[in-house]
């Protein structure tokens, strides 16, 4: 692998910059607080004009000059043990460097008029650029070990930003659920970097990925599977996914550019930079397309069941990461149609977000859509935003979702056998199902009669929101034709996850199966109308008992009252025996190893008397005692 | 007659005295010993400022003297990197390992007297105004709040500073002890200046000058047989007798073992630790952090010296030594700390557990041990000056408070405060990203291969030390403050730049440590 140079010898700026403006506003406190969003919104901008630079320097180059090492430092170089920090500026990193600082740059600019009114704007600023920082070294890592810094990073900076609003308990509850879901995840992570460590000493790519083949099959598949755990926490893959739709408390940039269009899809990152450690284990590449099923039908059920705007995004976004979790499971060939899903997802869904903060900023921050209603003639420019994200969501001709979702479906069906024809079923199934839910959100919200409260007067977003907001609404357009059509992410992604394999013979003919999609997805919408939009001037302000179905979509499939009952219960009350027992050990006698310690020190504290004629005792007790050892040993 | 006689006599005692001039004078290198000889030169006319400046400007003129002093002495010894002499009749020895722990020493205590020069925190400074009034007595009332300061404090603090450069340096165990009264004398007055609290202050500095004179008649005892062994105080001398000397090696053994109870009390090492609670908790904190970072360093440097030097070829014979008294160490320094109230004191059991982690790196006898104590002792004098200088911040009227229920709730007053102090105690329990991991991780690196269970041992130690660490993080952020709680003060810019310093060399030697791992690895060459 060639070594970096030129502009590509700076990557390291690229998280040092952002995580030393989050720092400094931190540090500065009130002092900044009148130019510290500015500072925010200025890092990602700059960032990304590097990246573009930086983009075209690797272009340059063809095939596997496109992945340059950067070597930083040795961070623990003692004897045969050594960990180095570095990055790899290859394409697949770089696509992410663009989405994250491309995207993330639009959100910030947003953020800037959305927290306009709110007192802590500098904080939120800090805690997004230091998102960015570790965001970016997750991607730009060189090895397993310095991934999972960025990938702690994201965490911290994930729950630091959902419980923003920390006086309100709903926020600081989701905050702890998200910490907690991801720590499972990230156990699984670090468990499959001590396994590579273990069996191959190394935990650099360079180290792990090319070794795989000397691997037994066992210890593959348990690498996978750890990796894969990993990867469905921080993904909100099933069955981590509960915390994903309560992160919605943070705001809603965050909502935006975290839980949808970067951070949540750091798991389909690992598993395609993991790609010859998923090559080599048929087993672990089944659990993977099997969890992105799940998790795709799941997170549609439950989407139509919401009534909070946000809610049902969040729900759409664990489907869609549902949608990439199978194609990269689909193996070989297939990752690079996760990521460009992962691409063009990135535009859309942070369009609907950011346009439906759009409308929260115009209703008085409520976001119950039952109390919308008739939005589109008063907020012109942020409907069209929505439209533009419905209609790339959905998988409209010509918008990305057609581009980039068909593609999935297609390769779920090419799988072959009867596995194929059951994924692209549900894949299939559940592109209608999105068409369903997206329609149920868009008529709820912006369709039909005014349903708002007395006391709102919603009024379109300031040009700061609505300028970012419209770029990604073309881009969510025709962002997904011009990646597949023009720039070939496909060709270009090959050096990093591996040449895309045209099947020769397709299950069903392409035409077809993209006919049968849109007929689908014709149904979906169509569904969605009969039940809605002609009853669009009558939905109830507040909710109706509904069907045991829509019952079941609005408490999430029972996942919630699943975890609290099979796991928090217990646990809370495996805590309080613990805690129980210990407390009577510490009163009974000597029967845990706290208690040992704590009593032998108050115990041994009495030697300490204050005295110095004791200590000068001691001392000599000591002296005698090394003597005799002394003298022991020469007689010996 | 008699009168003849006695001058006949005297005469005779000029005689033999000619006699003895026959040894040629010593060829010194100054060049190597400049370091030295600033230090103890700035430390002279410290004493003359005293008796010339004027009252009013003499703590400017003090201060600004000590600092340039110590700044020229450390620049002087980064000018002569590289340098290896034996020098002074073979009684000093400046190789790569003395002036890594010189420059160490230097930079401890750069750090150390910007700590002692601040006069905002308390009113004054941290040193009493005058220590001879009476404690209680109406003056000693009236002082405790005057701006008065008494600054012979920086010449004792560079005295002090000149005994530590000699003692990692010295070849001769004469001049080692030498050197080890002329660094313990001005601390055993210094640790009695408190402003405040000055009772338990004086009570500390009495039992450390008892307890530290015991432990010099141990050194010297063990020097004198050590002398009759091998009929030199030389310690290259002393390690080719163990090969031709016709004495009995009793000689040998005993003196070795009284020699090293001397040192051992220096690091704080138990069993001869319990002079550290007490004094660590009566100096002035600044003087605490002073005694932590850099006697510890010189008292570290001498132990290698004489170790690797004097006695590498007798080793089996030590080593169970080292074994038991570094477990001792980590066991005290552990299991006292977890029942500690007092934040002061929290940090001496974490000293003398960290002595014990630095002793573990001796057993191996190699250059990657030796190396790998160097690393741990600057990243520890990091840490453990940056947390002293936090510990000055946290005050009520009755000056500073330690006790650690004063601290609960501490993160809602100054969450800066609370978050430095956490990170700095995350790097002595040794968390990763710290400089607190890799100075572990290298020195038990270094001896696993020879000291598995010694290891094994210190791993349970560190975890038992994490939880009365970790008590304090809980205390500081989420308990309740209490009523009257103590607050934390802004320092002026001195005690900030020594506590950024401090901080920032913890990180940045926890996660970009290898520049220093290499500067330690080049050092690594003791020759006697």
């Amino acid at each position: 692998m060639n070594s970096a140079q030129g502009i590509q010898t700076l990557a390291w700026l690229l998280v040092v910059v952002p995580a030393a403006s989050g720092g400094l506003l931190l540090l500065l406190g009130k002092r900044s607080d009148r130019w510290g969003h500015l500072l925010g919104a200025l890092v990602p901008v700059a960032l990304f004009v590097y990246v573009v630079a930086l983009f075209f320097s690797v272009r340059s180059e063809t095939g596997e000059a496109r992945e340059r090492n950067l070597h930083l430092f040795s961070w623990v170089p003692v004897g045969g043990f050594k960990v180095d920090v570095g990055f790899l500026v290859d394409p697949l990193s770089l696509t992410f460097c663009l989405l994250i600082t491309g995207v993330g740059s639009l959100i910030h600019i947003y953020a800037v008029g959305y927290m306009n009114h709110d007192p802590g704007r500098r904080r939120f600023f800090a805690y997004f650029n230091i998102f960015i920082a570790a965001m970016l070294l997750l991607v730009l890592a060189n090895g397993y070990l310095v991934l999972y810094v960025g990938w702690e990073g994201v965490g911290l900076a994930s729950y630091l930003l959902i419980s923003y609003y920390y006086t309100r308990p709903s926020a600081a509850t989701a905050a702890k659920k998200a910490f907690i879901a991801n720590r499972v995840g990230d156990v699984g992570l670090s468990v499959a970097i001590m396994l590579m460590f273990a069996y191959l000493g190394s935990t650099d790519f360079a180290g792990v990925l090319p070794n795989v083949g000397k691997l037994s099959a066992g210890a593959t598949t348990a690498i996978a599977l750890m990796l894969l755990l990993g990867a469905c926490g921080k993904s909100g893959q099933f069955p981590l996914q509960t915390w994903l739709p309560d992160a919605m408390e943070g705001p809603t940039p965050v909502s935006a550019l975290i839980h949808a269009a970067t951070m949540v899809t750091a798991g389909v990152y690992l598993i395609a930079r993991s790609a010859p450690i998923f090559n080599a284990t048929q087993a672990g590449r089944t659990v993977v397309v099997i969890i992105g099923a799940i998790t795709l039908l799941y997170g549609c059920v439950c989407a139509f069941g919401q009534d909070d705007l946000k809610k049902v995004l969040a729900y759409s976004t664990v489907s869609q990461i549902g949608y990439m979790f199978l194609a990269v499971g689909l193996g070989n060939g297939v990752y690079a149609i996760g990521i460009l899903h992962l691409v063009g997802h990135g535009f859309f869904k942070a369009a609907l977000f950011l346009s439906a903060g759009s409308v929260m900023h115009a209703m008085n921050d409520r976001i119950d859509m039952r109390r919308f209603g008739g939005l589109a003639r008063v907020m012109p420019v942020t409907y069209l935003v929505f439209v533009c994200g419905y209609l790339a969501i959905i998988g409209f001709p010509f918008a990305t979702g057609y581009f980039t979702k068909d593609k999935i479906i297609e390769a779920a069906f090419d799988k072959g056998g009867t596995s194929g024809w059951l994924l692209g079923i549900v894949a299939l199934l559940g592109a209608g199902l999105t068409a369903f839910y997206m329609t149920r959100a868009l008529v709820m919200t912006f369709h039909g009669k005014r349903r708002w409260e007395d006391d709102v007067h919603p009024h379109e977003a300031p040009a700061s929101m609505t300028i970012p907001m419209s770029i990604l609404a073309v881009l969510s357009l025709v962002g997904g034709g011009l990646l597949v059509l023009s720039g070939n992410l496909q060709h270009w992604l090959t050096p990093s996850v591996g040449e895309p394999i045209e099947a020769g013979a397709h299950t069903i003919n392409p035409n077809v199966l993209l006919a049968l999609t849109l007929v689908v997805i014709g149904f979906g919408v169509l569904g969605a109308y009969v039940t809605f939009g002609r009853n669009r001037d009558t939905i109830p302000i507040t909710q109706p008992a509904g069907s045991p179905i829509t019952v079941a979509a609005r408490r999430n499939l029972y996942a919630d009252a699943f975890n609290e009952s099979v796991l928090m219960r217990p646990g809370q009350w495996l805590v309080r025996a613990l805690v129980f027992f210990d407390n009577r050990g510490i009163d009974g006698a000597v029967n845990s190893t706290a208690a040992a310690f704590g009593g032998g020190s108050a115990r041994l504290r009495r030697m300490q008397t204050g005295f110095v004629r004791s200590y000068a005792l001691s001392m000599l007790a000591g002296a005698a005692a090394i003597l005799a050892v002394l003298l022991a040993v020469r007689f010996n | 007659m008699s009168a003849l006689s006695v001058v006949t006599a005297g005469h005779g005692l000029l005689a033999a005295g000619t006699d003895v001039g026959t040894i040629p004078v010593p060829s010194i290198s100054y060049a190597a010993i400049a370091p030295i000889l600033i230090v103890l030169g700035a430390a002279c006319v410290g004493v003359l400022f005293e008796a010339f400046v004027p009252r009013g400007q003499r703590f400017v003129a003090q201060v600004v003297l000590t600092i340039a002093a110590l700044v020229a002495a450390l620049l002087d010894v980064i000018a002569i990197r590289g340098h290896s002499v034996v020098t002074a009749s073979r009684a000093l020895s400046i190789d790569p390992a003395t002036l890594y722990l010189q420059g160490t020493i230097l930079v401890m205590a750069i750090l150390s007297v910007l700590l002692l020069a601040e006069r905002s925190v308390d009113s004054g400074s941290s040193i009493v105004a005058q220590a001879a009034v009476v404690v209680g007595s109406p003056a000693d009332r009236r002082l405790a709040t005057s701006e008065r300061v008494q600054t012979e404090v920086f010449p004792l603090a560079l005295f002090a500073v000149g005994g530590m450069l000699v003692f990692p340096a010295a070849n001769n165990l004469l001049l080692m002890f030498v050197a080890l009264e002329v660094l313990s004398l001005p601390l055993y007055l210094m640790a009695g200046l408190s402003r405040r609290r000055r009772l338990l202050s004086q009570e500390a500095a009495i039992k450390y000058f008892l307890l530290g004179a015991f432990a010099s008649a141990f050194f010297l005892y063990g020097l004198a047989l050590l002398y009759g062994y091998a009929n030199s105080v030389n310690l290259a001398d002393i390690l080719t007798a163990q090969n031709t000397s016709t004495q009995s090696d009793v000689l040998l053994y005993l003196g070795f073992g009284l020699l090293i109870v001397g040192l051992l009390f220096k690091a704080g090492i138990a069993p001869f630790h319990s002079w550290t609670p007490d004094v660590y908790q009566g100096s002035p904190t600044p003087v605490t952090a002073f005694m932590a970072a850099c006697t510890k360093i010189a008292a570290f440097g001498a132990i290698l010296r004489v170790l690797y030097v004097g006695f590498s070829i007798s080793a089996w014979n030590w080593r169970p030594i080292i074994w038991v008294v570094a477990i001792a160490s980590i066991v005290v320094g552990s299991v006292f700390g977890l029942t500690q109230t007092d934040v002061k004191r929290i940090l001496a059991y974490s000293s003398i557990a960290h002595a014990g982690f630095i002793l573990i790196g001796v057993i191996s006898l190699d250059k990657a041990g030796l190396a790998a104590i160097l690393f741990y002792l600057a990243a520890y004098g990091f840490t453990t000056i940056a947390a002293f200088g936090l510990v000055t911040l946290v005050r009520d009227s009755n000056g500073e408070s330690t006790h650690l229920s004063q601290w609960s709730g501490l993160a809602r007053r100054s969450p800066l405060f609370a978050a430095t102090f956490t990170f700095l105690l995350l790097a002595l329990a040794g968390i990763p990203l710290t400089s607190g991991f890799i100075g572990k991780f290298v020195v038990f690196k270094a001896a696993y291969h020879l000291a598995g269970p010694l290891v094994v041992i210190a791993l349970i130690g560190s975890a038992v030390a994490a939880f009365f660490y970790l008590r304090i993080v809980v205390m500081m952020f989420f308990a309740e403050p209490p009523e009257d709680g103590p607050s934390v003060t802004i320092p002026s810019a001195v005690t900030t730049v020594a506590i950024t310093v401090g901080t920032v060399g913890t990180l940045v030697l926890g996660v970009f440590p290898q520049p220093l791992l290499d500067l330690a690895n080049n050092a690594a060459k003791l020759r006697g």
